[in-house]
Order: C-alpha cells, then structure tokens, then sequence
C-alpha cells in the first residue's frame, strides 16, 4: 500500500507518452488510433488516481513525497542555498485534484474524439489536450511551488494554443466584414492578460523563497504542525504519520529552518512573532504573509477568471467546445482555488488579505452571474457562470472554508463540464440542422431556377445564439434531460451536487459573519446569496430559450442527436449527469435534517481535512439551504414565465429589453458591463499610444533620428573623417610611404650593381676576399714595424 | 744504400698552392663557358686542399688531412649539383656561356 504512492509519476508520464505518441505518430494512426492513445493515457493518469485514493485511506492519509530518480537535486544552487527537487507529493489534496483532473479530462477525451470528428487537425488537437494532463498534474502533483508554477504556466500555454486552435476562423463584422482572427485574438487576450497574473505569482514565490529559504511545501516525512493559537476552531489534531520525527512544541527544540517546508516555517515563524529583513527594511511575519498572499491573489485573479483579470475568460470560449469544458470550466481555471488552499497557512495568518479574497471572489460572483443573464451565445452565458461560479470558490476559500471552496471546485467540475459539453451537442446538433436546411434550400433553388440561380451570399448564421434555437426538448431529450440536471446542479436544487457545496458555502458565509462577528462574512453571504439567485434565472433562462418552446429557426427545427459521433457524446453527458447527481453525497453537512443520519455526514471534509489542517466540516444551516432553494426555485420559474411563451429570435429584444424597468439593467449585462470597454479606454488604448510615443517619439525621433542619428553617427562621422584624411593618409601613410620611396630611391643607383654577369660576382668576391685579407694583415703589420 | 731522404719544404708547397689558385681565379673570372669556370672553381677548390694539406704536414697534425676528405666530399656533391643545373641550363638555353646569362641584372 505504502508503495503504491511511487505511482504518482505515472500520472504526468501516463500523458505525456501519449501525447509523444500521438505528436510523431498522430498522422498515421488515423482519427480511431489517436483517439484511443489519447484517451488510454488520460484513463491510466485516473486508474493511478484512483490507486492513489486508495493508498491514501489504506495508510492512515499519510502524506507521501515521492522523488523521482535524476531529478531528485533538480535545482542546486550552493552559493545561494537554491536546493529545489522535482518531487510528487501526494497528499488527499493533490489526489482530490488528481481525481477530478483525470476523471473529468478522461470524459472529455471521449467525448472530443465525437465532437473534433472530421477537424483536419485531429491528431493535434489530441497531442494538446494530452499536453494540458500533463501540465495540470505537474501542477496539482508537485511539492514545491516551483513545479507547480510550472504546470501553472504549462497549463496556460495549452489554454493560450488550445484557445486559438482554429486559428484562422475570421472574427465576423456585420458592417466591416473579416476584422482579424477570432479565435488567435481571444488566444492572445488570455495570454496577456494571465501573464499580468503569473507577475504577481512569481513575486509572491520571490517573497516565499525570500523568506523561508525553501519554496517546499513540506520536507518528506513532514507534517503539517497546528499553530498552537488555533485550537479553538480545530476538530481533531492529525497526527498522520506517527514514525515521522513529529515536531513537538515549535519553540522548544528548533529545527533548522531549511529542515522545513514553507508552512511549517510560517507556522513557526507566527508563533515566535519573527521578523523578516528585506535589506534595509524589516517587517513582521504577519506582514510578510499578507503581501505573500496579496501577490498570489493577484495570480489567482489572472487565473480563475477573477475581477479584475476575468476578461480572458469569455472570449476564450471561441476555442473548441471541449477545451472550454476541459480547461476554462473544470480544471485549469479551479488552479487558482487550488493554489489558495494549498497555501492556506499564509492565507490563514493574513486576515487582511482573506478578506481582500473573499471580497474579490463575492464580487466576481455577483458580476459574474449578472452579466451571464444578458447573453444569447449559449457558451458565454456559461462562461460568465463560469466566472460566477470561480468567484464562489475564492470567496469561500477567502473566507476560511477551504473544504467548501474544494468540494464546489469539485462539484461544479463535473456539473459545469456536462454544461459545456451539452452546449456543444446543441451546438453540433444545431449546425447540422443548419447544413441540412441549406442542403433541402439549394434543392427547390435547383428545381425552380433550373440550377442556374446566382449564388447568394452566405448569411452569417450562429449555431451558439440562444435566439436561434428553440424547442430543440422534441429532438434532443436526452440531452435534454442531462442538460438539466446540469442546470438544476448550477442552480442549487436539492439534492444535486451543486447544491451542497453552493449551500455549504453560504452557510459558511453566514457563520463567519455570525459567529466571528466578521463584516466581510456577511457581505459574502449577500452578495453570494444574490449571485446563487441570479444563477437560478440565468440557468432557467437558458434551459428554456434553448429546449423550449416552439423551434425558432429551420436549422432548430432539424437538429438531433443522431448524427455520426454524437452517441459517445451524449453517453459522456449521461455519465456526468450520473456523477452530478451522486456526487453531492460526499459531503453532507452535519445536521441537515434527514440525510445524514441515512448518509455519513462530512466525509470529504474529514478526508481533506488530513491537508488542509484549516478546513473544518460545515454545519448545515436549514434556514440558508431552505432559502437558497426556494429563492432558487422562485427565480426559475420567474425566468419561466417570461421567456416561455415570448420567442425571441434573432435581432428581437429580450422581453427583460421591453420591460422599461429592466431594460437598463438588461443592456448594462448584455454589454457586459461594458468591461472590455473599460480597459480598451483606460489601459489598452492608452498602453497603445504609449506604445506609439515610445515607439514615434521616444524610439524613432529621439533615439534613432537625434541620439543615434546626430549625436553618434555624426560625431563618429567627423571623428572618422578626422582620423582618415588627416591622421592616417597623411601620416601614416605618408611615413609608409615615404620609406618605399626611399628604398626606391636607394634601390635605383644601387640596382645598377647587380649586373647579371657571373664574372663581375666572382670578380667582387675576389676584391672583397683580398680587402678582408689585406684587413686581417695589417694589424700585423703594425706589430711587426712597432718591434 | 739508404734513401736519400727528400725534403720538400713547405713553401713551395704553398706556393704551388698560391699558383693554381690563381689560375682557378682567373679561370673564373675569364672564361665564359660555365664548365671551364666549374674547372677552375674546382680547380680552387684543390689549390686550397693543398695549402691545409701542407700546413698540415709543417704542424705535424692530423686534423687538416681530415679536412680535406671532407672538402673532397663537398666537392663532389657540388659537382653533381653544378653540373646537373648546367645541363638543364644547357636545355633551355641551348647554350652554357655565362655573358648571356645576365637576366639577374637590376
């Protein structure tokens, strides 16, 4: 059992085999062969999952650090004491993330081998899909922040490349025609605007490394240490591991600092009060943490889709079905929430920026879900529940209740991800009513004009415009009817899962507010309370502009769910249908009138609880839940008896438009509460012209055509030319010069010697032989007439 | 009857020395066949052998016959050094008087 958590490389290896494969091989395996790699991988990543769930309650939920071979000193900086390794941790944290990562990415990959049938980039949307696992389990797998910001930036390239898949579908303009690509702009949007998350991200790991030493959760063998000052709000202190070296009392015997991960440190550090030095200025702990945990929210915000980086999100939804379901509604957009409660120590001891958190994510939920209500394409109404739903999460994470904000995270990956994924059999569906329709039209053109008729122009049609759809319960019922156990989930009605964990949460708004006296619990109540109520109608809404009612196109009319590659579809919708309903069940509240006396109350909770030494089972306040269904129940039909029996189509006003009460309010939402407007006037169109006088002013007339072009190319000009024309032709080469004229002028009389004629050589050396004898002797001479 | 022992005297070993050098230089200087100026250069050559043999004798030393040999056999080498550049000399020119050849001239 203890073994099985050597595993855990699997999940990352498991994928990223497959997509190798599928990268070199893809073309000639054809669509069946890719497919099945694919979706072999992602299964293997969720059977280890699974084992790893299972190894996890065999062995007490003790925390296990798997290392991996050659990567084990991954990073080793002596002179900067940087020891980082690429170690997997496994923890009932990272298993859950596995869980969901892997089960809900393995339905996807079914149902995208349906839905990307006939794309002619088939093997490559699969080597992507394959690429995100591998980035999202890095990121929810490793023990250490550094790997996980890898998978957080991993993951973000696939969501940048997976959004511009079709990239060169053309943004359609109705006055100015083709105006760019859609689909690469909303890619680059949601890579731009994440980096400006990823900034404050990697500051707040430059803060942690700064501080701790250490950017490791926890060491192998560590365990989370309780802060002595928290007892009070702890149910059960878990000692997991009973041979791990347990540290005793953090002040007595002091453990070198580096010898622990960065919570235990943090804990540590809060309880001597200690303060951290940042050069010339020193600051308590506490202080530290919160900016550590501001710095992270502002990653989190660029991530999860929060104000005031949530912009990305709903234009992201131009990418392939299953990607919005896979990475912008499940997985990859909950890596925020997951990096809070994984982090939840720092954000324990910084209650300034819990609150800030909380604030963020009630805000984002209510614009969130008001925006949702004025949408017509089908995808961005669940973008901004999306959205919505994301701000729920962060609110309840921001607000202490890290099980709730898990098991939402949790819950709304499966109902959220049978949403999208039963937008996109609507929308296939639909286009194909389309196409069938064009096909019946160009048959009575045919009979009629004689099969001369001039071609007219293709007429933009939206299969994702709710005005276009209508009635389609007839054709379709049973994604009908899968489609609304999503909704109703979204909404909040008993017993569905999005019901208990969006319950859970605004009860524990309300105890937080009531219990602890916090204001900012009761503006999360409030404001999450209104956004639960918004959901409700928005959710009815959609449900009875698309299913309801009477087909309001021909298109409509014909769509079903027969054609090739929509039975896996639907049988994807059927198992998370299944799992929206059951899952709810793990984490009954305790006290909720009958249910946990027939269910175990909390079990989540307790699972998660073995991480997460912060998080604590709820109580189930009947009131809220009582109110939430009701109001919930009230706003669905409320949204019943206005859109049922008022069709819409194309170009109409909603009937919300009519009203003059609403009409306002229904513009402000259908704008988008003019969001991108907002930036494009205050930082994108001011960042261009800063852009153009940087570039015009600044670079081109200043830089290049004064500094460059005066001041250096025309004193080094004038230098050279000084250099050349004097110095150098005239001195040196006149020195040169000179000596070769003199040599010429040595050379001419002199060369006249050299007369060619062996003789006068033989003669001259004769001469020369006598001169040197003659020279030898008369030295000697001189002695002899001196004796 | 003994020998009469002959003494030769040195001198006129030198002075033999002195005329066939003489003759070689002016062999040199004159001639203008470059095979009677390598006859007189090794004619020289010889002249000098002589003088280092005879001095050598007056001294009553070995080192000068040993000497010679090995001007002998730098003579020798010359030889066939000289006499090969004279034959392709000869080839391409079709002549060996040195006065025509004087194209080293500056």
């Amino acid at each position: 059992m203890e073994n099985l958590a050597q595993l855990v490389p699997l999940v990352i290896i498991a994928p990223l085999i497959g997509m190798l494969i599928n990268l070199f091989l893809g073309k000639y395996l054809g669509e069946r062969g890719v497919g099945m790699v694919a979706i072999g991988a992602a299964l293997i990543a969720f059977v280890v999952a699974v084992l790893l769930l299972v190894q996890q309650t065999a062995t007490g939920y003790a925390p296990v650090v798997v290392e991996i071979p050659f990567f084990s000193r991954w990073i080793d900086v002596p002179a900067a004491a940087l020891y980082i390794g690429w170690q997997f941790r496994v923890d009932t944290l990272s298993v859950t993330m596995m869980l969901v990562v892997a089960g809900v990415g393995s339905l996807i990959h079914f149902y995208a081998t349906g839905y990307m049938h006939g794309d002619s980039m088939y093997p490559r949307f699969f080597v992507y899909l394959n690429m995100f696992l591998v980035f999202m389990m890095l990121l929810v797998t490793g023990n250490n922040f550094l790997v996980l910001f890898i998978g957080w930036e991993g993951v973000g390239f696939c969501s940048y490349i997976l959004i511009s898949f079709w990239w060169d579908r053309a943004q359609k303009d109705k006055q100015f025609g083709t105006v760019g690509w859609k689909n690469s702009l909303a890619g680059r949007k949601a890579f731009i605007v994440n980096r400006v998350g990823d900034f404050g991200l990697l500051i707040a790991l430059f803060l942690t490394f700064w501080t701790f030493g250490t950017l490791d959760f926890y060491k192998p063998g560590e365990v989370p240490i309780q802060s002595v000052h928290e007892q009070t709000r702890v149910i059960e202190v878990v000692r997991t591991d009973e041979t791990a070296p347990a540290p005793a009392s953090p002040a007595l015997d002091e453990p070198h600092p580096a010898a622990m991960g960065v919570f235990n440190q943090a804990e540590q550090m809060m309880a001597e009060g200690a303060t951290v030095s940042f050069g010339s200025i020193t600051m308590p702990i506490q202080t530290v943490l919160t900016l550590i945990a501001l710095f992270m929210l502002l990653g989190v915000t660029g991530k999860s889709a929060q104000i005031p980086l949530f912009v990305w999100l709903p234009d992201a939804m131009a990418g392939p079905t299953p990607v919005s379901a896979l990475i912008h509604a499940a997985t990859m957009v909950t890596a925020g929430v997951y990096l809070i409660v994984r982090s939840q120590v720092f954000y324990h001891y910084a209650p300034f920026a819990s609150g800030v958190v909380t604030l963020v994510g009630a805000v984002t939920a209510l614009v969130g879900g008001f925006i949702a209500l004025g949408q017509w394409d089908i995808k961005k109404v669940l973008a901004y529940s999306t959205v919505s739903q994301l701000g729920f999460m962060v609110a309840a994470a921001g607000i202490g209740a890290y099980t709730a904000a898990m098991f939402h995270l949790a819950a709304h990956a499966l109902f959220k991800a049978l949403l999208f994924l039963g937008s996109g059999v609507v929308i296939h569906a639909v286009e194909h009513g389309y196409h069938h329709v064009q096909h019946l039209k160009e048959g009575e053109h045919h009979a009629e004009h004689g099969g001369d008729a001039p071609e007219d122009e293709e007429e933009p049609f939206d299969p994702q415009d709710m005005r276009n759809m209508g009635g389609l319960k007839a054709s379709m019922r049973r994604t009908y009817w899968f489609y609304l156990i999503g909704a109703l989930a979204l909404a909040g009605i008993f017993p569905l899962a999005g019901f208990w964990s969006k319950d859970e949460i605004l009860a524990e708004g309300l105890m937080r507010g009531f219990v602890e006296g916090d204001l900012v619990g009761y503006i999360a109540f409030g404001l999450l309370f209104i956004s639960a109520l918004l959901t409700a109608f928005y959710m009815g809404r959609q449900v009875i502009l698309v299913f309801h009612g009477q087909p309001r196109t021909e298109a409509a009319r014909y769509a079903g769910e027969r054609a090739y590659g929509m039975r896996v579809m639907v049988n994807v919708l059927a198992v998370l249908a299944v799992g929206t309903v059951v899952f709810g069940f793990i984490n009954v509240a305790s006290g909720f009138w009958v249910v946990d006396r027939i269910i175990r109350p909390h079990v989540f909770a307790d699972w998660l609880q073995h991480t997460v030494v912060y998080a604590h089972p709820a109580n189930a306040l009947m009131g809220v839940a009582i109110l939430a269904v009701a109001g919930a129940v009230i706003m669905i039909l409320a949204a019943r008896s206005i859109y049922l029996h008022r069709p819409v189509v194309e170009g109409d006003k909603d009937p919300l438009q009519v009203n003059p009460q609403t009409e306002g309010l229904f513009a402000l939402a259908n704008a988008r509460m003019f969001w991108d407007e907002i930036y494009d006037k205050y930082i994108v169109v001011p960042f261009t012209r800063a852009g153009h006088w940087l570039a015009d002013r600044l670079d081109s007339a200043f830089l290049h055509d004064f500094v460059h072009d005066v001041l250096l190319v025309k004193t080094f000009n004038g230098v050279a030319r000084l250099l050349g024309r004097p110095v150098d032709l005239g001195i040196i080469d006149g020195a040169v010069n000179g000596l070769g004229r003199l040599a010429q002028a040595i050379a001419g009389p002199l060369g006249r010697l050299q007369t060619g004629y062996v003789r006068v050589y033989a003669l001259s050396v004769f001469i020369g032989a006598l001169l040197v004898i003659v020279l030898l002797l008369l030295p000697l001479l001189q002695v002899m007439g001196g004796n | 009857m003994e020998p009469i022992p002959v003494f030769v005297p040195t001198e006129l070993y030198l002075a033999l020395a002195v005329v066939l050098f003489v003759m070689g230089a002016l062999g040199v200087v004159i001639r203008r066949s470059a095979i009677l100026i390598f006859m007189s250069i090794e004619l020289m050559l010889n002249a000098g052998n002589l003088a280092i043999v005879a001095f050598a004798r007056h001294w009553g030393q070995v080192g000068g016959q040993v000497l010679v040999f090995f001007v002998m056999t730098v003579a020798a080498a010359e030889v066939a050094v000289g006499l090969a550049l004279i034959v392709t000399i000869f080839r391409s020119r079709r002549s060996i008087n040195v006065d025509e050849l004087h194209q080293m001239e500056g």
